[in-house]
This record gives C-alpha cells, structure tokens and sequence, in this order.
C-alpha cells in the first residue's frame, strides 16, 4: 500500500467566503479536513491601545468599529461599563430606547449573517431579500442619528438626542412586517432539500465542548445550552421584557440558523414591548459631571457652554477600580473591562469580543468533514473579523 | 435578425478608443473584497436597494477576471502585502478605488499597525470619503470612475501592441 500524505492548503485572507480577511491554513486529506489553523490579525487596528489615550466620550466611535454588523450593541456594552464604574442612573425613557435599538442591531446583524451564510452555500435569493429588510432598519439608523452604519448614538448617561416623532410609526412598521419577511426566508430555506443537506449535521459542537471553550450567543444556544445574557444576568433593564430564549437539540448548523430565526422573531417581539413603553422625559441623566448639557443651554448661555466645553476636552476622572460588563450581543457575550487610574482616561481597556472566542470552535466543528463544509461553518459561526482583531 | 435593429439604415461614426472606453466603463468588473466595515456598504449597494449590476458591476472572486479593485476598509501592515499581491494579479487595464476614510487617509486609527491611506502603496484613481461612505458615495464615485475612463487615450492603440495608454492633464 502507498503511504498517503496530507496536503497543506491556503484560504484567505482573500476569500469571498472567510467573510472577511480570516486567513485559514487547511490540512487535507483528499478534500477531508484533517487540521484548521485559523491566521488572524489581518484587521488589527489597535482599538485597545488607541482607547488608553482617550477620554470616555472619546472611546465611544472605536466601539461602533468593532463588531460593524451590530454597532448599537458595542456602543451598549460600552457605555453600561462607563456607566458601571461612573455609577451614573440613566433615565427610562433613554433605557426603553437603548434597549429598542439594541433589538433592532440584532434583527440587522441576524439578517446579514443570514444573507452572507445563505450566499455562501448557494442560496442568492435569501440575500437580495435580506438585504432589502436590512436597509428599512438603515433609515431608522439614520432617522436618528443621522450615520447610516457608525452611529454613535449613545451617551453615557443616556442618548445623544432624543428620537424624533416618527420613529414610533417607522419602527412599528418595521417589525409589523417582518415576521412575515422572516416566514419568506423560512419558506426559501427551512424545507428546501439543498439548505437541509448543507446544514444538517454539520459542524457538530456538544453541548460540554462549547462550554469548555467558551462559546456564546446563538452557537451556544444551538447547542442546547440555555443560557442568555439578558434574562440570566440582566442588565438595562432586560428583567422588565417576556421573551423566549431559544436552544437547539442536534448540535449542528441548521440548528443554529433555527434559533437566530427564532431571536429574530423574538427580538420584534422585545421592540414591541418597548415601544408600548415608550413614555415622554428626559434622555439624558441629570449628572453634570459626566454628562454633556442638553444643546439649548449649549447655545444659549455661557455656563452651558463652558460646561460642553469641559466635558468635551478634558472629560471626567473616574474614581480608581476595576469594572466588567458583558452585553448579550448578536454574536454572543459581548464584554467591556475598564482599568481606572483615577484619570480621564482609562488604564487599559480590554474588550472581550464574541467571534474571537466562538472562532476557537471552527477545528472542533469541521475536521473530519469536506471543504465544502468548512464553508457552512464559517459561516454558522457569524464572526466579524474587526471585533475578532481589534 | 434576433434584435430589431435601432439604428435604421443610419451609420454611426465613432473612434476606435470611444469604443474601447465605452465598453470598459460599461463593465466594471471589481475584485469581490472587503476588508472591513465598508465591505458591508458595498456589498449594500450591490444588493437589492441600490444594485450595481444596472451599470454593467459584476463582483468577481478572483483577481484574474476582475480589472477594478475597492479597497473597501482598513488597510493592515499585515494585510498590504496580500492587497499588493492581488492588485498585481489583476490584468491592466486596471483601476483603484478607495472607499472610505481608512483607505483614503488611515481614517481614525492612527496606529502602529495601520497604513495610513492605500495611496502609499496602489495608484488611486477615485477617492470616496466617508465613515462609511453611503451606497450613493460609492455609487457616485463609481460614476466619477466611469467619467474617467472615458477621458483615456490610445484605448484601443494599446490594447494592439501600440504604445501605451494615457489620460490627457486636462482631464
């Protein structure tokens, strides 16, 4: 018998489908995977080191960049940890809304994953479609804060500005409507024989491995494990909101695309729920230390002025200590670290990203499958390589 | 005949380098690549809302089909050489756009780990700015490509072996 020997192959950092600049080095035994050693660092853009020599407000637009499918969410786990350290109490009004668009950056994130994971096994239609409900949650971004995808929209102590009247009737529609968008996509993919051989069965995790190796978000929960940041260890007042959290049974990829269809349905649910909420006040804390004045006094007297202008040079000292503050974000736990000094800026921030630590289970989940395979798993994975480099 | 045809007995009269641009504008091919944030932009504005394929933009997977690339992101000092590689896999005639503030200019990470413009490494025909810019940014820069291509000389001279092709300074 001839001796066979593995073949070293190269994917990425070009790649359509490593969404992305991943770069994996494959050993392959004929077209069988037999080793994967994600290369990453492509996008290192040195957001932790850039953050140390910043002012808390200042941090705020590198965490838009991080995870760019679902920039509300960043900007919620980071200003929660600011808010943490600050010990500074955010008006309802500004938490009812916080929490409406957080649910809203998650339908947004789901539906690219959907549209890119769909895209990469063959199914075109799904992305058009996608894409297409995508760009309705845009507007509300935009409506808003004025940025289609950076939005920077939310302070600590509150929001930078309160939403203007039609958002309640923009968004109402919006998630009116999608359940029935979510049931074209059910119906394009849940029974279609192609979708069902691609994805059931592969990339098995059990239950005990994406413990051990740290996963969350949907690839936990797909799994089987229950376990949801927002009902388990809640926070912006998450407590306040009825939803389901939804788990898998068999492990495997098609399981997990069930339960982020199933959070999409769920996170229109939480929207509706919120909007019904949505009472007039404040949107900003009344801390003046930390907080910028509203833009009347700004423009109209000196105090207010001098006031933005302090907090917008030099910021506001943090008192010495150590604060950790995990969000449940589209991808999994998303958590900010803040190292305090006692200055205006932090000592180190460390932020613990969802794709990095979900990317440790792409050789768990595809040696011993085919290339073709691979592919469904990076993309049942859902990384964003800015938050996996920073 | 298959299509009925639109000119009549009439004749058009044109150079052979109006219809070389003609035909090149009128199929940007660009490299399917992102790089960061903006890839999601520009992969929103070849989906449904904004669709790229009406000007004749076809992404393609490899360098070797495509003859436009949009640096579409962060450039990394670990990322230039892959991106140098690729652009020189491209066949000429080719184009650089780049979207965005991070390819323009480094953006807002002035780092020790990223390039501060792609400029310092391709030639850039277009710039779009923006943080992300928006689908009509690249939209319109796209446009502004095509108004560019057209402007070129000897098109058709150099494709042939003819010396070589060039953009008048008026342009």
């Amino acid at each position: 018998m001839a001796a066979t020997e593995t073949m070293t192959l190269n994917m990425g950092p070009q790649h359509p489908s490593t969404h992305g600049v991943l770069r994996l080095v494959l050993e392959l035994d004929g077209e069988v995977i037999v080793k994967v050693t994600p290369h990453i660092g492509f996008l290192h853009r040195g957001v932790e080191k850039l953050s140390e020599h910043r002012t808390y407000h200042q941090i705020l637009p590198l965490t838009d960049r991080l995870d760019y499918l679902a920039p509300m969410s960043n900007n919620l786990g980071y200003i929660l940890a600011v808010e943490k350290l600050m010990d500074v109490e955010v008006p309802e009004r500004a938490e009812t809304i916080r929490i409406i668009m957080a649910e809203l950056t998650r339908l947004e994130s789901h539906l690219v994953w959907l549209a890119c994971h769909a895209l990469d096994i063959g199914a075109m239609t799904v992305f058009i479609y996608a894409f297409r409900e995508r760009e309705t949650v845009m507007e509300i971004y935009e409506l808003i804060s004025g940025a289609r995808m950076t939005s920077n929209f939310f302070r600590v102590g509150g929001l930078s500005q309160d939403v203007p009247d039609e958002f309640v009737k923009k968004v109402g529609d919006f998630i009116d409507a999608m359940p029935g968008y979510l049931d074209q996509y059910e119906g394009l993919l849940t029974t279609n024989p192609i979708w069902l051989k691609r994805t059931v069965g592969n990339g098995i995790i059990s239950a005990e491995d994406a413990i051990d190796i740290g996963l969350t978000g949907p690839a936990l929960r797909g799994s089987g494990v229950d376990w949801d940041l927002r009902r388990d260890n809640s926070y912006s007042g998450y407590d306040k909101y009825q939803f389901k959290v939804p788990t898998g049974e068999n492990c495997d990829t098609f399981d997990r695309y069930k339960v982020r269809l199933i959070e999409m349905r769920e996170a229109c649910k939480i929207v509706r729920q919120g909007l019904d909420r949505l009472k007039p006040g404040p949107v900003l804390a009344d801390c003046p230390q930390v907080c910028y004045p509203p833009k009347e006094n700004v423009y109209n007297s000196i105090e207010g002025l001098i006031h933005h202008f302090k907090i917008a040079s030099e910021g506001f000292a943090a008192p010495e200590g150590e604060v950790y503050q995990g969000v449940e974000a589209p991808k999994g736990e998303l958590g900010f670290y803040i190292v305090s000094d006692g200055g205006n800026k932090p000592e180190r921030l460390r932020i613990r990203p969802p794709s990095f630590v979900n990317l440790q289970a792409i050789e768990q989940m595809s040696v011993g499958t085919m290339i073709a395979d691979l592919v469904a798993v990076i993309g049942t994975l859902d990384i964003v390589l800015g938050e996996i480099d920073r | 005949m298959g299509v009925d045809n639109p000119l009549g007995d009439n004749v058009i009269t044109t150079s052979l380098d109006l219809l070389v641009n003609w035909s090149r504008k009128s199929s940007i091919w660009p490299m399917t690549f992102g790089l960061a944030c903006c890839a999601i932009e520009m992969m929103a504005t070849g989906a449904s809302h904004n669709d790229l394929d009406r000007f004749g933009i076809i992404f393609r997977a490899s360098p070797r089909q495509s003859d436009c690339i949009i640096i579409a992101g962060t450039v990394t000092k670990k990322m230039l050489p892959v991106i140098m590689t690729v652009y020189e896999q491209m066949p000429e005639p080719k184009w650089v756009i780049a979207m965005g503030a991070c390819a323009c200019s480094g953006g807002i990470f002035d780092t020790y780990s990223v390039v501060q413009g792609i400029d310092e490494a391709l030639p850039v025909d277009v710039y779009i700015p923006g943080c992300p810019p928006r689908p009509e940014a690249l939209l319109f820069g796209l446009m502004k490509l095509q108004d560019k291509i057209m402007t070129e000389r000897n098109s058709f001279g150099s494709a042939i072996g003819l010396g070589e092709r060039y953009i008048p300074e008026t342009a």
